[in-house]
């Protein structure tokens, strides 16, 4: 396996001011856009994509250039729309690549508003990203202005406009259907799929919905080729991934690396263990969308697959650390928590089901619970699993399952008789 | 902002849409930015310009969180306590806070109208915490005395 000798992604990391223009340029910035250009066909952008195994780094892992090849040709308008709605409680990738190296972004996102032939783009970031989105926003002015975005760029015949647009609180906007009914000006609820935003998307128009760090992915992918790209990861999930490391942890933040390195370098070598030499209870792979993972295991290989095979997921890759002083029944409630307030309350399974799941860990943890309470926490879990309308009430259930899988003594610990 | 102005600021916004009501949620923030909270006339004014049903415009106020329908502090202070936030001490650092402003743990304004704590999930801040945004400016690995110089600091800017 080949370590990272430089970033791919978080090169703002090694190249100071890569964040402007001029720096970004003098560092092989755009050559992928001129080179497909100049070179290739919209088809075969899809193809160098397709072959790279690049899958969406949202959370959903899907592969990228599939997404793209969904896309009838021959629709008169369509859409990129590049989601910017990092609000997954522990995640926080997407806002250090606008930050940093927002050129990588918007170059990734003409590539695929080329290969799928949209002439326009909108970026879809978080309302508290206001002042984050300045900066961004300065970054397309330049990149306007050295005709890298507008009017047939760098003389060709291909035009696009990049457009910035603002939610205003609410995770379910993450979920893309429901971002593209927010971006249309309505609530930001889930549509019925299918149809897919491939076919029908921002109105009624075939549209392509990226993660930030999905597109970031792109133009090295396209500079550098397929193969270049696969020398990183494993054969199945090749490449390089951001992982946002929280919670119980010496030295959180994002780390760059391969996919398929052992656990242990993330926890022990990146993020330099739990705090004092404790040692770890579980930690959530993905968010507050987590199967936990009971312990640590310093081997386990960070891949799509490998997380899957541990029972969980990689997601978004945000890793939440909890060590052994977490009270795990108060970890998961914060969760839960969380999904009781996100809801959009479009469907019922999920609307009522995070209310009820709220208030069965408040009996929990102020000493009231009743004696079937873990029953009725999974027997909620159950009612909503496979009912809910999108992925959101679906989450909300891996948490409480798994940690009541993994760690029931510490539930029935809180049950009457038996003495919390 | 007044009303004229914020009509004027929108009509760039609106050309970045071939729907107007895509422009909805800028035109509130436009609408909110000067009094931190939304009036009834605000919605109806919105509402207007953009040709959309009153009540169409109140639930979009009513679903996304970062509209008010009630005035707050001069200056909005939203405290995250999500689980990554509250395992760096989050959840304890801010009843500090709210204790120090001499407001009940669970937040609310200050008498003399300077300051509204509150908690909020997820700002994507997880590994600086304790993270607060401050009229949705971010403020990161915050301290107590960080926290009070900063309070300090915004009362000054408050006399001036």
């Amino acid at each position: 396996m080949v370590v990272l000798r430089e970033h791919i992604l978080l090169r703002h990391r090694d190249i100071p001011d890569i964040g402007s223009l001029e720096v970004y340029l003098a560092h092989g910035g755009y050559q992928a856009l001129a080179k497909a250009l100049r070179t290739l066909s919209p088809g075969q952008v899809i193809e160098l994509v397709k072959a790279s195994g690049l899958r969406g780094r949202g959370g959903a892992g899907f592969p990228t250039g599939l997404k793209w090849s969904f896309v009838p040709q021959d629709a008169p308008t369509k859409y990129v729309v590049v989601n910017a709605d990092e609000s997954e409680p522990g995640t926080f990738k997407d806002r250090e690549i606008i930050e940093g190296n927002p050129h990588q972004l918007l170059e990734g996102t003409a590539l695929c508003a080329y290969a799928i032939g949209a002439r326009v783009a909108y970026i879809y970031g978080r309302g508290e990203f206001r002042h984050l989105f300045a900066g961004l926003q300065r970054a397309i002015d330049e990149a306007y202005q050295a005709g890298w975005l507008g009017q047939n760029i760098q003389g060709s015949d291909f035009s696009l406009d990049v457009y910035l647009h603002l939610g205003a609180g609410a995770y379910i906007c993450g979920e893309e259907t429901a971002l593209l009914e927010s971006l249309e000006g309505k609530l930001g609820m889930p549509r019925a799929r299918p149809p897919f935003p491939a076919q029908v998307g921002l109105y009624g128009q075939p549209t392509v919905v990226n993660n930030v760090e999905t597109l970031a992915n792109v133009p090295p992918i396209v500079r550098h080729g397929p193969e270049w790209y696969r020398q990183f990861g494993t054969e199945r999930s090749p490449g390089v991934k951001i992982f946002c490391l929280s919670g119980c942890i010496t030295r959180p933040g994002n780390y760059e690396l391969p996919l398929g390195v052992p656990l242990r370098v993330l926890i022990e070598e990146c993020g330099g263990g739990a705090p004092d030499g404790r040692a770890i209870q579980a930690i959530l792979p993905s968010g507050a969308s987590s199967l936990l993972l009971p312990g640590y295991n310093p081997e386990l290989r960070l891949d799509y697959e490998s997380l899957q095979a541990a029972g969980a997921a990689l997601g978004s890759a945000s890793f939440v650390v909890l060590d052994e002083t977490v009270d795990i029944v108060w970890a998961v409630s914060k969760v839960i928590r969380f999904f009781e307030h996100e809801s959009c309350g479009k469907c019922t399974p999920c609307r009522e089901g995070t209310y009820w799941m709220v208030d069965v860990y408040r009996r929990l943890l102020e000493g009231r619970a009743w004696p079937d309470d873990v029953e009725l926490l999974l027997s909620i879990a159950d009612q909503m699993d496979g009912n809910c309308f999108c992925a959101l009430g679906e989450f909300a259930i891996c948490p409480v399952r798994s940690s009541i899988q993994h760690f029931r003594p510490a539930y029935e610990a809180r049950l009457p008789g038996r003495g919390a | 902002m007044a009303a004229q102005d914020w009509r004027q600021a929108l009509q760039t916004v609106l050309q970045k849409y071939p729907r107007k009501e895509s422009a909805v949620l800028e035109a509130l923030y436009l609408a909110q930015r000067d009094k931190n909270y939304l009036s009834d006339a605000d919605i109806r004014a919105v509402a207007e310009v953009l040709e959309m049903p009153v009540t169409e415009v109140e639930a979009l106020v009513g679903f996304y969180s970062l509209f008010r329908r009630q005035p707050t502090g001069k200056y909005l202070i939203q405290v995250c306590t999500d689980l990554p936030c509250a395992l760096r001490g989050a959840e304890a650092f801010y009843k500090r806070l709210c204790a120090r402003l001499g407001l009940p743990p669970e937040g609310g304004t200050t008498p003399d109208g300077l300051f509204t704590v509150e908690e909020v999930v997820c700002l994507a801040a997880c590994d600086r915490a304790p993270v607060a945004q401050i009229n949705l400016q971010y403020y990161e690995n915050l301290t107590d005395e960080a926290m009070d110089a900063l309070i300090a600091r915004l009362r000054e800017q408050a006399q001036e």
